[in-house]
């Protein structure tokens, strides 16, 4: 079988330093947000502990995000046709086959997921920063901290809501996980799922 | 404070099922300040820190009588003097036992993840156990009173505990016994109540036309409350006028928890269901394209 190159060492290591922080970072933010789940704060050392730990490895994940970004922005530039592919998702999601306008490096669901995990991002550090005990928050005013618990809640709802499809889209779509994890993809894979970037990427071959 | 009164916990931090409430028989309590009768004297200061044993730095003078100038995690209770005019051309040096409020409906349990870290007792009292204390911070975004303290030392949250470990044997708080004027009553809620609207009718007498008691609904009223001398205008004080717990503490804590957390079950339900009907998106067989 034909392989295409889809992702560079250095984008996949950085990619998966960002889901790990993000496992992290969920589960120990999760503990604060909902009683029922205050037990993963036992995963850290406890409740201080998950405390102290929840801001470095959001930091770190913020970090490691604005790398995979700055690597991986201008694919996730929408283009036209991009419209009717998110126009034509629900179809695709439904397993009815639609003809979908042909697919660059990244497809029209996937640049959604980029920006609105962007937003989130910069939401949670800007919140985080401001409620980050005991340097940042006691020098804030306390309505502040208040609009920053409720947007770094939301901030982070969001953004597992959209991990989660992410994930499954890398379940879902077979072939796909190959990508992240071995750096390339097959060239069958390539050809129906983003046509486009496999004709960019056999042109002259 | 404690667990002692482990069997009458009304309220308990983070906890969504029912807490330990046998013991029902239980009255509300209440502190009233009655600031007519306060000379600003701070004995209440000296008792809290010698019955809870507290001892807060040596701090910088700053000008005004308030020492120390603001509550901290070693001061519990504090005076604060005020230099108003009510009305044009005149003065008057009202003072003010600053502290915990006992909130009915109170915004630091309401906000704090950590369970049992903040507890509510049948008689009202509203505690903190400051060892499940995680230094998060919430509590301070819940209070609309500005009074949890984070200590800086260990970052635990402390404030006044209404001496819940005297009150619970029968004693009234120390801020109460020490006082010399009789400015500290302590009492079942509907005593205190009863006799604060006494105490403000005689303040009317006397040509305080708006004296009043300082119970605010916003927070299901207060287990301590005080006689205002203006209780129409109770941020001469830097008391708010109507508190309650801020909207978005309560959207937070409130109706964002629990539908956050059902949107991602949801969703992975969702997925995990999409999956069972529709099956994999990969490239078609012959025979699947028929």
């Amino acid at each position: 079988m034909k392989y295409l190159k889809r992702y560079e060492d250095g984008e996949r290591m950085t990619h998966w330093v960002v889901a790990i922080t993000f496992v992290l970072a969920g589960l120990s933010g999760l503990a604060f947000f909902h009683p029922s789940l205050f037990f993963f704060s036992h995963l850290f050392g406890g409740g201080p502990w998950t405390r102290i730990l929840h801001p470095f490895i959001g930091l770190l994940m913020f970090l490691a995000f604005v790398l995979m970004a700055v690597h991986h922005w201008r694919d996730n530039v929408m283009k036209p046709g991009d419209s009717e592919w998110r126009k034509k998702a629900p179809d695709l999601l439904l397993g009815r086959h639609p003809q979908m306008p042909p697919a660059g490096k990244f497809n029209a669901g996937q640049k959604v997921l980029f920006w609105v995990l962007l937003v989130c991002m910069v939401v949670l550090l800007a919140t985080g920063v401001a409620l980050w005990r005991p340097w940042i928050a006691p020098l804030l005013p306390v309505d502040l901290l208040r609009v920053s618990v409720l947007l770094h809640a939301v901030g982070a709802a969001v953004l597992v809501l959209m991990i989660i499809g992410h994930i499954y889209m890398g379940i879902w779509t077979k072939g796909s996980m190959r990508g992240m994890t071995r750096g390339n993809v097959p060239e069958g894979w390539a050809r129906l799922h983003h046509p486009a970037w496999h004709r960019e990427m056999t042109r002259g071959k | 404070m404690g667990s002692m009164q482990s069997l009458d916990v009304v309220a308990r931090s983070a906890t969504t099922t029912p807490t330990p409430q046998v013991r029902t028989a239980i009255p509300q309590v209440a502190k009233l300040i009655d600031e007519s009768k306060c000379i600003g004297c701070k004995a209440c200061q000296v008792a809290c820190m010698n019955w809870n044993d507290l001892r807060d730095e040596i701090g910088e003078h700053v000008g005004v009588y308030d020492n120390p100038a603001d509550l901290t995690p070693t001061s519990w209770t504090v005076m604060r003097f005020f230099e108003v005019d009510p009305k044009e051309g005149s003065l008057e040096w009202l003072i003010r036992k600053d502290g915990c409020m006992h909130c009915e409906d109170p915004g630091c349990l309401k906000a704090c993840p950590s369970p049992g870290a903040i507890v509510k007792y049948a008689n009202g009292i509203v505690d903190f156990n400051s060892e499940h204390c995680i230094g998060c911070g919430y509590c301070i975004k819940g209070c609309p009173f500005d009074v949890p303290r984070i200590s800086a030392k260990d970052n635990k949250a402390y404030k006044c505990t209404l001496c819940s470990d005297r009150v619970g044997v029968g004693l009234e708080p120390a801020c109460v016994k020490t006082c010399p004027t009789g400015a500290i009553g302590f009492g079942t809620k509907d005593d205190m109540v009863a006799y604060g609207n006494k105490r403000a009718g005689e303040l009317k007498e006397r040509g305080f036309a708006n004296a009043g008691l300082y119970n605010p609904e916003g927070v299901g009223g207060t287990h301590v409350m005080y006689v205002l001398k203006h209780a129409d205008r109770p941020e001469l004080e830097d008391l708010p006028k109507n508190p309650s717990i801020s909207p978005l503490v309560s959207l937070w804590k409130g109706f964002a928890k629990p539908l956050a957390l059902a949107g991602m079950v949801g969703a992975v339900l969702v997925g995990f269901f999409h999956y069972m009907k529709v099956g994999p998106h990969e490239e078609q067989s012959e025979e699947e394209k028929v």
